[in-house]
């Protein structure tokens, strides 16, 4: 079994678990401090749950000034912190240290300030994604990124994950929306990333430490940039009979010079098993669907619509639908949104990736993901964030069955194998945690993990601040390499998506 | 001119730079010499290693090489009906892919598009030590690892030597006209800040003189809707033109006297803030230009006041340093970067800050 399972096997050290505890009641009251395993248990894992560890100590702190104190007692100590959004990450980034503090910041959920004019929303990192939309939706202003659990997540995951969703293209990623990050370093430093204005003396830090999975510091406050939200949106569906032909249509998008609010593309297995679930009116004889959204002003959305059809007629659409009103525009989307739990219907258990790659390699990817298919036995059905080249293809399986897993982990890492191979990256939206640290070994270089390896030095001399997580070390893909060479996998297993 | 591959040689030269502790002035056609402290070290000329190396204008992404002179990349991008959305500054016919991205700095779109390090995808570097090394790479979505790339944008020279840049490319807007509005700086301030908070396609706006410039670009039927709106006066297509390029370039009438130029990076909607001079605001009131003889201080209080920072951009005493001073923290994280990436402390030293 993998490192992070054999770790979920120590023990606690009794002793140094009371020594931790007490250092940290001397300053925080008895609902701030977890140790008693009924009350650390719903911290053991987060949204991978394959990944299990109880946490030797939970910190709740409710001040920035309890979150230094903590901090600089940790480091004192010697004892590693991992800190804790909403839990909903997929990649195990907030899996607890077995002789460490799990930092939840689950209370800080206030919003600080709103400024309609500047049009920046101040927020305290507990805040959830989608609750900023809402209240800046009294001032016609929206905050852009929007991953799927954007009702759950808050912005302190955000960040430390630099999360994605289906309108990136057009509206960019966190690290293109957050002016502003405040936190400490593992040593209680006070620091500040970033600005209200766009650009800040230096080195960009801002981009440094949002997307570092919460190895460089703890954020504290986050400022957001708010766009105004656009007055008309629709979305043109259309069916492809081959899913090559779906692919080149979206290249055929992009070279009329659209940028569309949205594009994704889902396969006949995933409209199949999402039709079913949710009713969104999809072609099932289609060997592919595409969804486009143009958003604008009106005028702009029915120029943009009119031309998307025809780009998409010219390459070879058999159907195109436009959504007429708003309620069928959600219905069109709201069968992407359901693909995980859609897929977790049909199947005991589903594997959901994550590689990003260069759009025009898909046929090539999904003709290799269908080859696997047929080599481990295992069906794949696949959403893709067509536009930026992110695929969520999702390995169909039964964790009762061990050769099933085992299969579905070879499946898996073949699949991000040839991502790498074919110009992509390992993980596009969801951070490598400790499930893909594996697949870092032949993403990059020894030279280029050293490199990383030194600039977490640089923030955290002792490597205190989430350990073990993002970046392996050179032992370990050593390690892992000769696995490699023998053709074992280190596991993967079931993940619960929303 | 044929691309040229000379990764190999600036190697070379960086690792012989390292072993002798000889401080090494990365450089492409020095159209940026002015900006930043005084750059010490022997220079090394990066045009040797130039070409595009991939473009696909359907992925939206292009990579080159450093020594790529700008000029022709952009001219390469518009033959298919592409560009750099943050438009940078040349300053110089000459000037590089690579130290554009070594210097950060975005043009008039800035506040609509976005900056440099938004659109860099991925880096190829050489570290201090001579370390070929690559970081990102050409997709839109990438978290595998630290984002070295964008750290590397207006790093100036001073972590690595930038051998090769992936960039986001956008679509040139299907239609751009400018509005002219006479009014004050308050108003400008004000309206500016309120129409980036409607859904209107505003792409740059700049306000000198009691004259407010305003840029927008995208689908007809937007521009058309949004001039109605915003009303004043449109300027003639070649005129407007002209016109950014002047305000992108420095070449503009405001730019063109003696006085040290000061660019002060505040929140959009900061007050006018109180210093004597000329002033021209640009990015919706995020980018402040004051010609002014001013003492350092003085301007570097009134940024701060405003919760932004002041940087000498041209000429002045240049002697206290031109950037903005760093909290001790933030000093701190800086020197341990630097360290990481360039142990012998060779490459650019003294460019950005005395201790990196």
């Amino acid at each position: 079994m993998g490192e992070a399972l054999a770790v979920a096997q120590d023990r606690i050290n009794a002793a140094r678990q009371r020594q931790v505890a007490q250092a940290l009641r001397a300053f925080l009251p008895a609902r701030s401090v977890l140790w008693e395993q009924e009350d650390t248990r719903p911290y053991e894992c987060d949204g991978l749950t394959a990944y299990r560890q109880l946490p030797m100590v939970v910190a709740l702190p409710e001040t920035e000034d309890q979150v230094q104190r903590i901090l600089r007692t940790c480091s004192a100590l010697g004892v590693p912190v991992v800190p804790r959004g909403a839990g909903t990450g997929l990649s195990g980034g907030a899996l607890p240290p077995g002789d460490g503090v799990l930092l939840s910041m689950a209370k800080f959920m206030r919003l600080v300030r709103l400024d309609p004019l500047a049009r920046i929303a101040v927020v305290q990192p507990g805040v959830r994604n989608a609750a900023i939309s809402d209240v800046a939706a009294a001032f016609g202003l929206y905050y852009a990124p929007d991953p799927s659990s954007q009702v759950a997540c808050s912005i302190g995951g955000n960040v430390a994950e630099n999360s994605g969703g289906v309108h990136c293209l057009k509206y960019g990623l966190t690290v293109h929306n957050v002016l502003k990050v405040r936190g400490f370093t593992i040593d209680g430093e006070p620091v500040s990333f970033g600005s209200e204005a766009l650009d800040a003396p230096g080195y960009d830090l801002l981009a440094l430490a949002i997307g570092s999975e919460g190895l460089l510091a703890v954020t504290t406050e986050v400022t957001v940039k708010l766009l105004p939200r656009p007055l008309a949106a629709r979305v043109v569906m259309a069916s492809f009979d081959e899913v090559e032909k779906a692919g080149d249509a979206v290249a055929a998008v992009i070279a009329a010079g659209i940028i569309p609010a949205g594009l994704e593309m889902m396969d006949k297995p995933a409209t199949r098993a999402v039709e079913e679930f949710v009713h969104a009116g999809y072609d099932l004889e289609a060997a592919a669907i595409l969804l486009c959204e143009s958003d604008g002003t009106k005028e702009e959305v029915e120029d943009e619509v009119a031309r998307v059809r025809e780009v998409l007629a010219k390459a070879g659409a058999t159907r195109t639908t436009v959504s007429r009103d708003e309620a069928e525009r959600l219905r069109f989307w709201s069968g992407r949104k359901a693909a995980f739990p859609a897929v977790g219907r049909i199947s005991p258990d589903y594997y959901c990736m994550d590689g990003t790659i260069p759009r025009k390699k898909l046929g090539e990817v999904l003709n290799f993901i269908a080859a696997m298919e047929a080599k481990h036995g295992l069906r794949c059905p696949n959403v893709f964030h067509a536009g930026d080249g992110n695929l969520h293809p999702l390995i169909l399986f039964d964790a009762n069955d061990p050769d099933q897993l085992r299969r579905t982990e070879a499946f898996a890492a073949e699949v991000l194998e040839k991502c790498v191979a074919v110009g992509g990256t390992i993980t596009g939206e969801h951070g490598v945690g400790v499930e893909k640290i594996n697949q870092m070994c032949f993403q990059f270089r020894a030279a280029e993990l050293e490199l990383f390896h030194a600039l977490k030095r640089a923030f955290d001399p002792q490597g205190l601040l989430n350990p073990g997580k993002a970046v392996p070390t050179l032992v370990r893909c050593a390690e892992f390499g000769r696995m490699h060479v023998h053709g074992a996998r280190l596991p993967h297993a079931e993940l619960p998506r929303f | 001119m044929s691309p040229r591959d000379a990764a190999a040689q600036l190697q070379e030269r960086v690792r012989a730079a390292a072993a002798a502790r000889a401080p090494l002035r990365p450089r492409g056609g020095g159209s940026k010499d002015f900006y930043g402290n005084q750059p010490r070290g022997e220079v090394l000329d990066t045009r040797c290693h130039e070409g595009i190396v991939g473009y696909e204008p359907t992925e939206l992404v292009v990579t080159a090489r450093c020594g790529t002179p700008l000029a022709e990349l952009e001219a390469e991008l518009a033959r298919q009906g592409q560009m750099l959305a943050f438009e940078p500054p040349r300053f110089a016919p000459q000037a590089t892919l690579g130290g554009c991205v070594a210097a950060g700095l975005s043009g008039p779109r800035r506040a609509a598009a976005g900056a440099v390090r938004d659109f860099v995808l991925g880096v190829r570097i050489l570290d201090g030590t001579g370390r070929d090394l690559s970081f990102g790479g050409q997709v839109m979505k990438n978290v595998a690892g630290y984002d070295v790339s964008r750290l590397l944008a207006g790093s100036l020279g001073t972590l690595g030597v930038i051998l090769e840049v992936s960039l986001k490319v956008l679509p040139l807007p299907a239609a751009e006209r400018t509005l002219r509005l006479a009014m004050d700086e308050a108003r400008a301030l004000d309206s500016t800040n309120r129409w980036a908070g409607l859904p209107l396609p505003v792409s740059a706006t700049a306000w000198t003189g009691g004259v407010l410039s305003v840029r927008l670009s995208g689908a007809e039927t937007a521009v058309n809707a949004a001039a109605a709106r915003i009303g004043g006066d449109a300027l003639a297509p070649a005129q407007a033109a002209a016109f950014w390029e002047g305000v992108r370039e420095q070449s503009e009438a405001f730019f063109d006297d003696a006085a040290p130029l000061w660019r002060l990076s505040l929140p959009s909607s900061a007050p006018a803030v109180p210093l004597p001079g000329r002033q021209m605001l640009e990015w919706g009131g995020a980018l402040r230009w004051w010609k002014t003889g001013a003492a350092a201080a003085q301007v570097r209080d009134a940024a701060q006041r405003a919760g932004g920072s002041a940087t000498l951009f041209r000429g002045g005493d240049r002697a206290g340093g031109v950037f903005h001073p760093l909290s001790p923290a933030l000093a701190k994280l800086h020197r341990g970067l630097k360290a990481a990436f360039d142990p012998s402390g060779i490459l650019s030293p003294g460019r950005l800050y005395a201790q990196l």
